[in-house]
């Protein structure tokens, strides 16, 4: 096993941290990330990581807790968005880029303001790249209960939240209020989003966050199976990611090693990309078997994908 | 205000507003808006790139970005586009990450990078910004019609024997142009709060594509140009302001809209 893990990799307290904590951020992300790219709504769970990061950097200048600044500011953005018209599927990104040009500008402000005071500038880097390997340990317990929370969110409203998804005017007919939960399922978003981009940073929170769903989305039509799926896809991923990461530094004795965020992401990014290739065979075999060359491929979740 | 290296800044800012008034049209018109985001801020990784191995960072942010409009157009045609931009964009990043760590010297310039120094724009960077902005503008004047018709009805723009997978990689390869050279002057951030909020406050007050256009040019002139005076009256950073100003425009054409329909109700 030595040519795999190298020495010190299962004694090493960052390591442990980092593997647990990446494992929960994989698994609440994956569970998010099914409904979020069922629903289209990639860019907000995207965006709402930049909002949280300039809650991050507000906390900071303020001196309260980081923590509370980016699920504080992943709230308010959620509000902000569904203020400025994130429901409804025409003008969608535009809510969220408003929300998102704005929260970036206040960002600007923040760092501008941070690095003239304490004249910290590796605060930018921190903020935005973030490290799983310099996770605090006691943040855990909070991002433990959190995320149990949000997912518990998630499985409350589970059934409604895909009819309104998949069909509003269906779920609005029944007598769901499409809107609320619309607003419920950004709330949950936001609380994930804002926990992974601290943990992990925001980058690695957004790869986490579609990545594995999307994936998983391309490979099953079952959404049963493609929430199995894109969990264990986003803890596999994590934890090669993380072991990459820890053997780079002994590859190049000269080298600092490449950032565990660079490995994550790349694994996702090819994973995605092998599913549509698989994606590719399955419906060209689909194609082969009707006899019909130029059939559409049929709507519904798969469309969704 | 309007002396020595301010002259620079206020030039430069003109363009810059003009061209993101043109460009954002399209961008809110055809839903773009994350691929804006996307690609300018994904190819800021290459000009970190560029600076690792010695490159000029402006060739790092072109191969980066043009990068990012071709594998995002050619991705969408077999995945959902949002998802596809979400993946190049954080891939583009994690790049950056890479590179970022095996350099030194790099956090001044992320700063810089993000948020933009149009408040440093020397005269020899004046002449890129203006060429690409022209070919730019020029680009869409010439696809208009077809930028519009695969906007609005991307059926009938297919039956008139228009590609609008292909009109849309083309669309993309202008936002990286617009973007790319914009991002080390006024940052990836505010050229992407110029090219959403002026263009979707214009949309608001008319419905007429030309007249819409005509006003998010101009809101997009009135917000850099309100925002230049502010950062030099307050020193705070120009992104600021104009992601405040932009956010303020749509937050009033949204009322102004409401306002309209309303009127128009109680006529009726």
């Amino acid at each position: 096993m030595r040519w795999l893990f190298e020495p010190g990799f299962f004694s090493s307290a960052p390591v442990h941290t980092a593997i647990v904590i990446g494992a929960v951020s994989a698994i609440v992300s994956a569970i998010v990330g099914v409904v979020t790219v069922v629903r289209g709504q990639s860019f907000a769970g995207h965006a709402l990581t930049d909002v949280a990061t300039t809650g991050g950097s507000g906390a900071s200048l303020w001196g309260i807790s980081p923590l509370l600044g980016f699920i504080g500011a992943g709230v308010l953005g959620a509000g902000a968005m569904d203020l400025a018209g994130v429901q409804r599927a025409r003008g969608r990104d535009l809510a969220t880029g408003i929300v998102l040009g704005a929260a970036t500008g206040l960002s600007a402000l923040f760092l501008y303001l941070d690095t003239t005071r304490s004249a910290s500038t590796g605060i930018t880097q921190q903020i935005l790249f973030g490290s799983i390997f310099t996770v605090d340990p006691s943040t855990i317990p909070v991002a433990v209960i959190f995320s149990v929370a949000t997912v518990a969110l998630i499985i409350w409203i589970y059934r409604p939240l895909l009819l309104s998804s998949l069909s509003p005017e269906l779920a609005s007919a029944r007598g769901i209020r499409v809107r609320s939960l619309g607003l419920l399922f950004m709330l949950a978003l936001a609380i994930s989003v804002g926990l992974s981009s601290i943990a992990i940073g925001s980058v690695l929170s957004t790869a986490l966050l579609i990545g594995p769903a999307a994936t998983s989305l391309r490979l099953t039509k079952n959404l049963r199976n493609a929430f199995v799926l894109a969990c264990v896809l986003g803890v596999v991923a994590t934890w090669l990611g993380i072991l990459f990461a820890y053997d780079s530094y002994y590859w190049d004795p000269s080298s600092q090693g490449l950032p565990v965020s660079f490995f994550i992401v790349a694994i996702i990014f090819l994973s995605y990309l092998a599913s549509g290739i698989s994606g590719v065979r399955r419906s060209v075999a689909r194609r082969a078997d009707t006899g019909n060359a130029r059939v559409a491929p049929p709507s519904g979740v798969r469309e969704v994908a | 205000m309007f002396s020595g290296f301010m002259v620079n800044a206020w030039l430069i800012a003109t363009i810059v507003a003009f061209v993101a008034g043109v460009v954002g049209f399209f961008v809110v018109l055809r839903g773009s808006a994350f691929q804006a985001h996307a690609i300018p801020n994904g190819a800021f990784a290459g000009a970190a790139g560029a600076s690792l191995i010695g490159v000029n960072p402006l060739i790092g942010l072109g191969v980066f970005s043009l990068g990012a409009a071709l594998s995002i157009g050619r991705l969408s045609r077999r995945g959902r586009s949002d998802v596809v931009t979400a993946l190049a964009l954080i891939m583009m990043l994690a790049l950056g990450a890479a590179f970022i760590s095996q350099s030194t010297e790099y956090e001044p310039q992320i700063f810089s990078l993000l948020f933009g120094e149009i408040l440093g724009v020397s005269t020899s960077q004046l002449l890129p910004v203006i060429v690409l902005g022209l070919v730019c503008v020029l680009a869409v004047s010439v696809l208009y019609r077809r930028l519009l018709l695969t906007s609005i009805a991307p059926e009938i723009a297919a039956s008139r024997g228009l590609h609008p997978a292909r009109i849309e990689t083309i669309f993309l390869i202008i936002i990286a142009c617009s973007t790319t050279m914009t991002v080390p002057v006024v940052g990836a951030f505010l050229i992407f709060a110029l090219m959403i909020g002026p263009p979707a406050a214009a949309r608001c007050f008319s419905n007429r594509p030309e007249v819409a256009l005509a006003l998010s040019v101009v809101i997009a002139l009135v917000t850099v140009w309100a925002s230049l005076a502010s950062s030099y009256t307050t020193n705070w950073p120009v992104g600021f302001f104009v992601g405040a100003i932009s956010a303020g425009w749509f937050a009033l054409g949204k009322v102004y809209a409401t306002w309209s329909r309303s009127r128009a109700e109680q006529r009726r």
